[in-house]
């Protein structure tokens, strides 16, 4: 067959791609059940994987440099490639993201209490997030355009929680002296997620165009937090 | 076609004047069939060519992309058996009508071929021969002067511009190569069609045609045929894909810039060649 070698290696940067996405997806779902959970264990073995996957993002990235030196990729090859270093560079800030979670996670540490809504609504961000991410791997695995652009719809419902939880935050931090620190905290791990949830749509923009050769830009951008009663807010 | 042969006015200085193109096309071929003999070639080709624009026509062996190219200057017409049908229209000319003349045909259409052909000859002499044998009535100064706007022009001035009157086989190929170019430029052509202008070249002598044809597009239109899909890919603005069909005639599969055909060709076909999985 012509270009197996080349293929054979083009297969490998997608493996390689697969990889990062599905360990991800996992660390997503644990990073939020560690903090809900008070879980330092896999808060600490989380911030390790973050290096793992930083070497994973390089190594993607430099053997898709050496195809493009080596094999001249043109066409649906070239665009496969571009989307491969753009999509590996998403994942790898996803996981930043994780990474943050985990830190504020072991800050917040073993102590007190979390607010309820947090500790229902937060895995559950996670767990829509996961799951775009598990979708837009699928679509990038089968070079499915269509699936790509379904997904970013799902946005909403985490931007949707993302809105609930920083009003029950800021209320929180309200409703006591001395709770400023700790809803900081809460407020950072909701915008991490929120976050990662958006780069999954960055990663469905590069799908689309790997299938068809244009990008089009969803709608992700970062959701301003609604805007605050302040007369509810307690002194 | 003779309302647009009537087109064509011929001065007494020899040169052909026309109106100047509004569509910004320098050739435009429609319903071009090249045979040899009872074998056609190639097939129904419809290809405009934009002025001050290079185009590269890419293709497995037996496209017809070469045929092609010669029938844009009625260069298969030294071929006996050759014939074209169709039309080639130079500014709206047909260049096949009835009472057009191929050498002027020619002139104004030069042609740079895959392997450097320099004359047995000086330097000096390969770039004057082709104005002289245009009738080219200027002074010696005139002519020195024409010789080297050409040889600058091909970007090999600095280089042979010391010894003139050494012969053009002193030179590299690559040399030889630009030698040729200033040869086809001296004769102050519109189009300079090019047949695999590299194929013979080594790499830095590759890169430095294809500097030069990026140049010489400011004051020409180019048409290069070449196996090199890098080549065309780097050094051409539109690109047009020729595939052999089933009877074995060359047919134009895709025409489009060339950052499209390379990066979302429309045709799967064109897609496989150039993507190296074709066949």
């Amino acid at each position: 067959m012509a270009r197996e070698y080349f293929d054979n290696e083009l297969d490998k940067l997608k493996s390689a791609v697969l990889v990062m996405g599905s360990e991800i997806e996992e660390n997503l779902v644990l990073v939020a059940g560690a903090l809900i959970a008070r879980n330092t264990a896999v808060a600490e073995r989380l911030i390790a994987a973050d290096l793992v996957i930083n070497k994973q993002r390089i190594d993607v990235v430099m053997n898709s440099l050496t195809l493009i030196a080596t094999q001249q990729p043109m066409a649906k090859d070239m665009r496969f490639i571009a989307a491969v270093i753009e999509i590996a560079g998403e994942l790898e800030r996803m996981h930043d993201y994780v990474k943050g979670i985990a830190k504020t996670s072991l800050e917040i540490g073993q102590a007190g209490t979390l607010l309820p809504s947090f500790a229902e609504d937060f895995p559950r961000m996670a767990a829509f997030a996961s799951d775009m991410l598990s979708r837009s791997m699928v679509a990038f695995s089968e070079n499915n355009a269509a699936l790509a652009r379904s997904i970013p719809k799902w946005d909403d419902h985490v931007d949707y929680l993302f809105n609930r939880l920083y009003v029950d935050i800021v209320e929180y931090a309200g409703s006591a002296p001395g709770l400023i620190a700790h809803a900081n905290q809460l407020e950072w791990t909701i915008h991490n997620m929120e976050r990662a949830a958006d780069r999954v749509i960055n990663v469905c923009e590069w799908v689309v165009y790997m299938a068809t050769g244009e990008y089009q830009e969803f709608d992700s951008e970062y959701e301003a937090p609604p805007a605050i009663d302040r007369s509810n807010v307690g002194e | 076609m003779a309302s647009t042969v009537n087109t064509v006015t011929r001065s007494n200085d020899g040169s052909v004047s026309l109106a100047q193109p509004a569509n910004g096309l320098a050739l435009e071929a429609s319903g071009l069939n090249c045979y040899y003999g009872d074998f056609r070639a190639v097939k129904e080709v419809d290809l405009e060519i934009k002025k001050h624009a290079i185009t590269a026509l890419i293709g497995p062996s037996g496209c017809g992309k070469s045929t092609v190219l010669r029938a844009f200057n009625r260069m298969n017409d030294l071929i006996p058996v050759a014939r074209a049908e169709g039309e080639v229209l130079l500014h709206g000319a047909n260049i096949y009508a009835p009472g057009v003349d191929p050498v002027e045909v020619r002139r104004r259409i030069g042609m740079v071929f895959q392997r450097p052909n320099p004359f047995p000859k000086s330097i000096y002499e390969n770039v004057a021969w082709g104005a002289k044998i245009n009738g080219f009535k200027g002074s010696k100064e005139d002519m020195d002067q024409l010789v080297e706007s050409s040889l600058r022009s091909a970007a090999i001035w600095d280089e042979v511009k010391d010894k003139l009157d050494e012969s053009g086989y002193s030179l590299s190929g690559g040399q030889q190569q630009r030698l040729c170019i200033a040869r086809t430029i001296a004769v102050r052509p519109e189009i300079i069609l090019m047949d695999e202008p590299a194929s013979a070249l080594d790499p830095i002598s590759t890169l430095r045609i294809e500097e030069l044809i990026q140049d010489l597009k400011k004051n020409y239109t180019i048409v290069i045929v070449t196996h090199n899909m890098q080549q065309a890919a780097r050094a051409s603005d539109f690109t047009a894909f020729f595939n052999m069909d089933s009877d074995r005639a060359g047919y134009l599969v895709e025409y489009d810039d060339t950052q499209t055909i390379f990066t979302s060709p429309a045709n799967e076909l064109t897609e496989q060649y150039i993507t190296g999985r074709f066949g």
